[in-house]
């Protein structure tokens, strides 16, 4: 018999029995996962991983459907390890980075896939032969072409990583990104670490860059495993921190990009900018980066009148001084020359690749789970992503800026709302977890979705945890950006995109 | 053109911290503890730190902040036992001097017996550094990217990052040291001219923080290695950085 749609429906934070996901044989969970991904502008997939079931694996799929506000999950039981499998990567392309790293970690085979190369080099891969060390770059077999390599140290301050460009003269045919430098074990040690602090701690450094955003995700995974309602109030307050670091984080941005194209002022004046926003989520917290304030079940730091009325001032005064840089900024003719036009990415690509968060919102998409699949605050409004057509620098640049202005609008409105008179509780340290439960825990942090999969055992522990981080999907569309334009604009492509090391390595 | 350039700088105004040495933190920012002689049971405590930063030693209790996270939880767990004050001057050459006792109002610095001689003589002047983020979380790398912009410009100091570790006196390390990383921290350090300064920023890079005791992590590089300054924080802040930064190059920095 084949039933229609063979799959449970998720809202975003709450919990299902791990049971409950429908098991298709292989080729209905080919057919079906590409059916449900025909139309890019209505679904995407989230993730895709394996975890070890019995003697053999279940495949577990998270699509995530654009208009609906639903997660589409379904899944295969894999008996056998001989068994390779179809690969869903030559049906649709943004299935080959997990398909990489399933492969990578359980050596699980599939046919036609382009290239299974690996995604991390991950400490418990399965072909422990094979070392980031002497990883075979893609080479052309050419006497007219030549290659230059960076990394995994590269100039700036910045996390590790390869390039390895592939050039004629000074054109730049191919680019082959290798990560894997910065991998800790994350998901491992979720699952070994003994008490909930430890893994708030763990979700705090998955990227200190998107420190809210991810420790957000990983505490509404706990809570709604646990049942633990949280009051309107913190959600106010979580959600304007997030937006507090996408704040702090695009104006850093725009720093950066300043920076890469000489342009002095703008450097400098962003970069003095972030400083507010920081040394106020400092004041707030402790932290310039927020860690400590995401807590599962409650807060140590409520945001009481003083902070209100500080945030409001910092705010406003950073608001005029951000308008006025931003404004020039996209308006002097040798910043525009190095921005517009400059490592484009096509709209057909972006959807191709399964691109979300920025990447997809500079070509088009509304691909933002502030409004696909809404948390916290954003449960309460309809949400409007910004976007931009052009999938260039100047895209990546100008939607920072736009981002930013909604952003400030944002945090203002939700500190209206924000009765700073009620208390939240405090943080609960031992929570008690549903058994045989899995939660999709999804936020828009300020590079995109963030997906943190949690899934419980008959005992109530952490059985797998999943991270997706955005750069994920994105690693690619920089790869694609760079095809054909000249490599001394990789640094500001690069910056463009400004994508995680360590959240891709995890 | 030039006026519109004048009008931004006017409105910036004046951003530069202008004595590093003597700026404050806000009450709530997390440096050095103190733990109070208040009685709780010590058990508890050393079992609520997710990082093992908190034991007993000879009936004391103490935080080791070479594996202190700063999340500050045990100050709110264990209030009045527990407080971290705003001093963020911790940055030391003596591993030992990250140990904060029971009891004890802590002043970490830089020990002048303990540094190399030929330091102070070359760089006292003007120091770059290479930074190296061996599975560092991006907090540090901000942070020490921020230690050279407007606010706290160390470059007035003479102090900079620079690209090649061929220009560099010393290595910066920050994050856990994974697996993957370490054979290009190894090339990078050996790649800089003697003598070369070697520093641990940030928790991770110190004692492994959080990540301690994961297998993707080898750090045994370190014990081939003089490290000559750590700088406690997750992530550390500039103004510890630079301090101590300082206090080992120059004289008259030092406490």
């Amino acid at each position: 018999m084949k039933a229609q749609n063979q799959y449970i429906k998720l809202k975003n934070g709450s919990p299902i029995l791990t049971a409950d996901i429908p098991v298709l044989s292989y080729n209905d969970f080919r057919v079906q996962t590409i059916k449900l991904l025909l139309d890019f502008d209505k679904a995407h997939c989230s993730n895709y991983f394996a975890i070890p079931k019995g003697i053999g694996f279940q495949l577990i799929v998270i699509i995530a459907e654009d208009v609906n506000h639903d997660f589409l999950v379904f899944s295969h039981q894999l008996l056998s390890i001989e068994t390779a499998l179809e690969s869903l990567t030559q049906d649709h392309f943004a299935f080959h980075i997990f398909e990489r790293e399933i492969h990578e970690n359980f050596n699980i085979q599939f046919l036609n896939h382009p290239w299974l190369k690996p995604v991390r080099f991950a400490h418990n891969r399965a072909d422990q032969s094979k070392q980031i060390a002497n990883y075979p770059f893609y080479h052309f077999d050419s006497t007219e072409m030549h290659e230059v390599s960076v990394g995994p140290i590269h100039a700036g301050i910045i996390e590790p990583g390869h390039f390895k460009f592939s050039c004629h003269g000074e054109t730049v045919k191919h680019l082959e990104i290798q990560l894997g430098w910065q991998h800790r074990g994350i998901e491992t040690l979720m699952l070994h670490k003994k008490t909930d602090l430890q893994r708030t701690l763990l979700a705090e450094s998955i990227t200190a860059d998107s420190a809210i955003a991810h420790t957000l995700a990983f505490v509404t995974a706990m809570e709604s495993l646990s049942q633990i309602k949280v009051d309107a109030n913190l959600n106010l307050e979580r959600t304007i921190a997030l937006e507090l670091e996408r704040l702090a984080i695009h104006t850093g941005d725009l720093c950066g990009m300043c920076t890469d194209v000489a342009y002095q002022l703008g450097s400098s004046v962003f970069n003095a900018l972030r400083t507010p926003i920081i040394n106020f989520t400092q004041r707030w917290c402790g932290n310039r980066f927020g860690k400590g304030l995401i807590r599962i079940g409650g807060t140590h730091y409520p945001l009481n009148e003083g902070l209100k009325s500080d945030l409001i001032l910092v705010l406003n005064e950073f608001e005029s001084r951000f308008v006025e840089m931003a404004e020039k900024t996209f308006n002097i003719p040798s910043v525009i020359k190095r921005f517009d036009g400059i490592g484009i990415i096509s709209k057909i690509n972006v959807g191709l690749l399964g691109c979300v968060g920025m990447v997809a919102k500079t070509v088009g998409y509304k691909r933002d789970i502030r409004l696909s699949h809404p948390f916290g605050y954003y449960k309460t409004v309809e949400f409007e992503p910004k976007t931009c057509i052009s999938g260039d620098v100047m895209a990546r640049g100008f939607l920072r800026y736009q981002e930013a202005l909604q952003s400030i609008q944002l945090i203002k409105t939700m500190l209206e709302l924000h009765k700073s008179e009620l208390v939240s509780s405090k943080p609960d340290y031992k929570v008690v977890l549903n058994p045989n439960s899995i939660c999709v825990s999804a936020t828009e942090g300020w590079r995109g979705e963030i997906i943190h999969t949690a899934l419980t055992d008959q005992n109530g522990q952490l059985e797998w945890y999943k991270i997706k981080d955005p750069s994920m999907h994105n690693w690619k569309a920089l790869e694609l950006s760079l095809r054909n334009i000249e490599i001394s604009d990789f640094p500001i492509n690069n910056k463009s995109y400004d994508l995680s090391y360590s959240g891709h390595d995890l | 053109m030039f006026l519109d350039d004048l009008i931004i700088v006017k409105h910036q105004g004046k951003q530069f911290i202008k004595d590093l040495t003597k700026a404050s933190l806000p009450e709530i920012f997390r440096g050095i503890p103190q733990i109070s002689d208040k009685a709780i049971n010590a058990q508890e405590l050393i079992d609520f730190c997710p990082t093992a930063a908190i034991l007993l030693n000879k009936n004391k209790l103490a935080i080791d902040l070479g594996k202190c996270a700063f999340c500050g939880d045990c100050q709110m767990q264990f209030p009045n036992k527990i407080t971290f004050t705003n001093q963020y001057k911790m940055a030391t050459n003596n591993r030992d001097s990250l140990m904060v006792y029971q009891g004890e109002s802590k002043e970490i610095k830089v020990e002048a017996s303990l540094i190399r001689k030929e330091i102070q003589s070359i760089f006292n002047r003007s120091l770059k550094l290479r930074q190296v983020s061996a599975g560092g979380d991006n907090g540090n790398e901000l942070e020490l990217g921020a230690c050279g912009n407007v606010n706290f410009d160390m470059g007035r100091y003479g102090i900079e990052f620079t690209a090649s570790p061929r220009h560099a006196d010393g290595i910066v390390v920050t994050g856990p040291i994974t697996e993957n990383m370490v054979e290009a921290l190894q090339i990078a350090f050996e790649a800089v001219p003697e003598p070369r300064l070697f520093i641990l920023v940030g928790v991770d890079a110190i004692s492994g923080g959080i990540f301690a005791e994961s297998t993707a992590l080898k750090r045994d590089f370190l014990n081939k290695v003089h490290i000559d300054l750590y700088v406690p924080g997750n992530p550390i802040h500039p103004l510890t950085f630079i301090n101590g930064i300082l206090e080992l190059t120059r004289k008259k920095y030092r406490r």
